[in-house]
């Protein structure tokens, strides 16, 4: 039962990647422009070669990328690739691949967005869990209630008022970058330190966008599962009210907040590309940005296709702790 | 505390004559209970003036139509009233403690060890996320912190059995058991720490007949086995009927009559009661049945006098300005009704 769940889950997320990735071959392909023709017209506006060798190059580049080959061949050599993890080349910086520059920039992303969406996550059912619990003290109820209000902040803005009043003005934490100009990277707490600083107020703006979202899905959950038969019946039974809170309450009210996890992680790119861009952090979001810029087809595809994996596993593995946290859907 | 749960050992049933004499000192002694729900159309008392005693080992059925109080009596006495409601006064006294006098802590500590509620809605009242076990096992040792968990296990495993159920069901979800199984977890979970007083809130309302009477026996046997008082609540008065030694019924909050079993069915005395008792359908009598005239009072706009004045069929003139009090008739019955005032015990005639 449970192994047929995960296979069935399997093949589902195989079958997403698939469709994901043919959309992303097949569209390039549709527009009329040419991403090579893009990228060596405007290295001819800078100089560097006359015109009329242009297009030798594009023909010898598209022989060399294999875009001259049938259509099917290519599409098949392109799946090939991608089960490798093999995006191809970026144009913008060959000779390094797209995979490379992925690479570069995964772990800033997976530092800052995982770290505060958890964060925010947590921070967020909790204090969410709390107003909506009637024997917490008012003061406790109250705390959520300004992060309902800041939740109709765009994560933009956000950012902007934080870098103003407390980089700029209040001179508090740096204004942006990952780490101080002048610094190399390299092992030592004072690096580490350093980057902690850079990364707080981006963390901060994404944390204070969503936690009002978590406040308000899990006070309505917490509503309902409080009136709920097994909460009185817990209360009848003596037991304290901290036990009936975690046992009782909250990890039932949370079982919904989990399947809502998993659909925050599809929009954390959203926000990745908007908060890197602003605090300049050198991140997937930074780098996706630059690349649409550039015209480096073959990365913002790469990075797309990327995402789009990272986000198809990540609620596949959601979807394989639910029936952990709800026995009730171990056996359906 | 430590009373082992053993199946099948009877402790003498108090007879039904003793009932009223008396025999030993009441374990518990309910006076002057009275709640108020405090709503935007105004207050609702819905328990007015509540009185009644219980020994130890007796059992006693609270019947009445749906928001007469009974409920909410239950709730009371567990002091789990949640606002807009409010006890406003009385007291319920479990052997010589005064719940209504203990603190928040010490209501805690009196529930389930001194006072258990074995509630209505079986159906939900188990969490759905935890094992059956570790739901028996958080509240054992909410109760006892210092009981170590092999003992505290083997206390569990001993509730399950005395009501029935395999141990295995230690080891399982709600889900996984059928709605009387989940009842009989309730009552297991009722009576682990032994209380003295055990409230059964319709324990039996979404069960089919057969389990119905499976979980009543179930609930006779291990009320005998550790001589609880047993307060059942319920609609089914034919079940109530073969289970219990005394009978309650309430009416708009008030107690109207309190008389053994067989008095009660024999010779109700509330004409609220013998309305009751004329509508049960029985073999003897085949003709159309005889609903109450009328409906239950709103509580926020209860009649004048008796609350129950303008459906009676017995009704006076004395009866919708006076309110009548509780008296107690020769034999040891109570009445609340102007028929009995005075002093003999009236024929009453409808």
């Amino acid at each position: 039962m449970t192994l047929k769940f995960v296979i069935k889950r399997l093949v589902f997320l195989v079958l997403v990647i698939w469709a994901a990735s043919t959309i992303v071959f097949f569209i390039p392909r549709l527009s009329s422009r040419n991403a090579l023709r893009e990228r060596f017209g405007e290295l001819a506006r800078t100089g560097g070669f006359s015109p009329g060798d242009m297009e030798k190059i594009i023909a010898s580049m598209q022989q060399q990328f294999g875009l001259d080959r049938p259509l099917l061949e290519q599409y098949w050599q392109y799946l090939h690739n991608i089960v490798r993890l093999d995006f191809g080349y970026s144009l913008y910086r060959y000779p390094s691949t797209v995979s490379d520059l992925i690479a570069q920039s995964l772990p800033w992303t997976i530092g800052l967005l995982l770290v505060s969406t958890i964060l925010s996550f947590l921070i967020g059912n909790l204090l969410g869990g709390i107003s909506a619990w009637p024997r917490a003290p008012k003061w406790m109820r109250a705390v959520a209630t300004p992060f309902i209000l800041l939740t109709g902040v765009p994560p933009v803005i956000m950012a902007i008022l934080l870098i103003f009043f407390i980089g700029f003005k209040l001179k508090w934490l740096p204004l942006g970058g990952a780490y101080s100009v002048g610094q190399v990277p390299n092992l030592s707490w004072g690096f580490a330190l350093d980057m902690l600083r850079h990364q707080i107020l981006p963390a901060l703006s994404l944390i204070f966008g969503s936690v009002g979202g978590w406040v308000l899905s899990m006070r309505g959950m917490g509503i309902t599962i409080q009136g709920e038969d097994y909460v009185n019946f817990a209360e009848h039974k003596g037991l304290t009210g901290g036990r009936i809170f975690r046992d009782y309450y909250m990890r039932n009210a949370l079982l919904p907040q989990v399947t809502g996890f998993a659909l925050a992680l599809g929009t954390v790119v959203t926000s990745a590309i908007i908060v890197e861009g602003l605090f300049g952090l050198p991140g997937i979001g930074t780098m996706l940005n630059l690349a649409i810029r550039s015209n480096d087809f073959p990365t913002i595809y790469g990075i797309v296709l990327f995402i789009t994996i990272t986000v198809a596993v990540l609620m596949t593995i959601v979807e394989f702790l639910y029936p952990l946290l709800d026995p009730r859907v171990r056996q359906s | 505390m430590n009373v082992t749960l053993v199946q099948g050992v009877v402790q003498p049933r108090v007879p039904i004559h003793s009932v009223g004499a008396m025999a030993a000192e009441p374990i518990l002694r309910v006076r002057n209970l009275e709640v108020t729900y405090y709503t935007d159309s105004g207050r609702a008392k819905a328990l007015d003036n509540v009185s009644f005693t219980l020994k130890a080992g007796e059992k006693l059925g609270m019947v009445g139509e749906s928001g007469s109080g009974k409920s909410t009596l239950a709730l009371a006495m567990m002091r789990m009233i949640k606002p807009p409601g409010r006890i406003e006064g009385g007291q319920v006294i479990v052997g010589d403690t005064d719940l209504m006098s203990l603190d928040q802590e010490g209501m805690r500590k009196a529930r389930l060890s001194r006072i258990a509620y074995i509630p209505q809605g079986a159906m939900n009242s188990l969490n759905p996320v935890m094992k059956i076990g570790a739901q028996m096992m958080d509240a054992v040792k909410s109760h006892l912190p210092d009981e170590a968990r092999p003992a505290i296990e083997a206390r569990c495993k001993r509730a399950l059995q005395s009501v029935d159920l395999d141990a295995s069901v230690f080891k399982m979800f709600a889900h996984e058991l059928s709605g009387g199984m989940k009842q009989r977890v309730c009552i297991a979970i009722g009576i682990l720490l032994d209380p003295d007083v055990i409230i059964a809130d319709e324990p039996t309302s979404a069960l089919d007949v057969v389990t119905q009477r499976q979980v009543m026996e179930t609930i006779d046997n291990v009320q005998k086995a550790i001589n609880a008082a047993v307060i059942l609540i319920g609609h089914d008065m034919g079940l109530m009927a073969q289970f219990v030694d005394r009978v309650a019924v309430m009416y708009a909050g008030r107690l109207v009559e309190m008389s053994t079993v067989r008095e009660m069915f024999t010779d109700p005395k509330h004409p609220y009661s013998r309305a009751l008792i004329s509508s049960l359908p029985s073999l003897d009598n085949k003709g159309v049945f005889q609903g109450i005239p009328g409906l239950a009072p709103s509580l926020l706009r209860l009649p004048s006098g008796c609350a129950f004045h303008p459906r009676c069929a017995s009704v006076m003139p004395t009866c919708s300005t006076i309110r009548p009090e509780a008296q107690i008739l020769p034999g040891g019955r109570s009445v609340t009704c102007h028929l009995y005032d005075g002093e003999a015990l009236h024929e009453g005639r409808t």
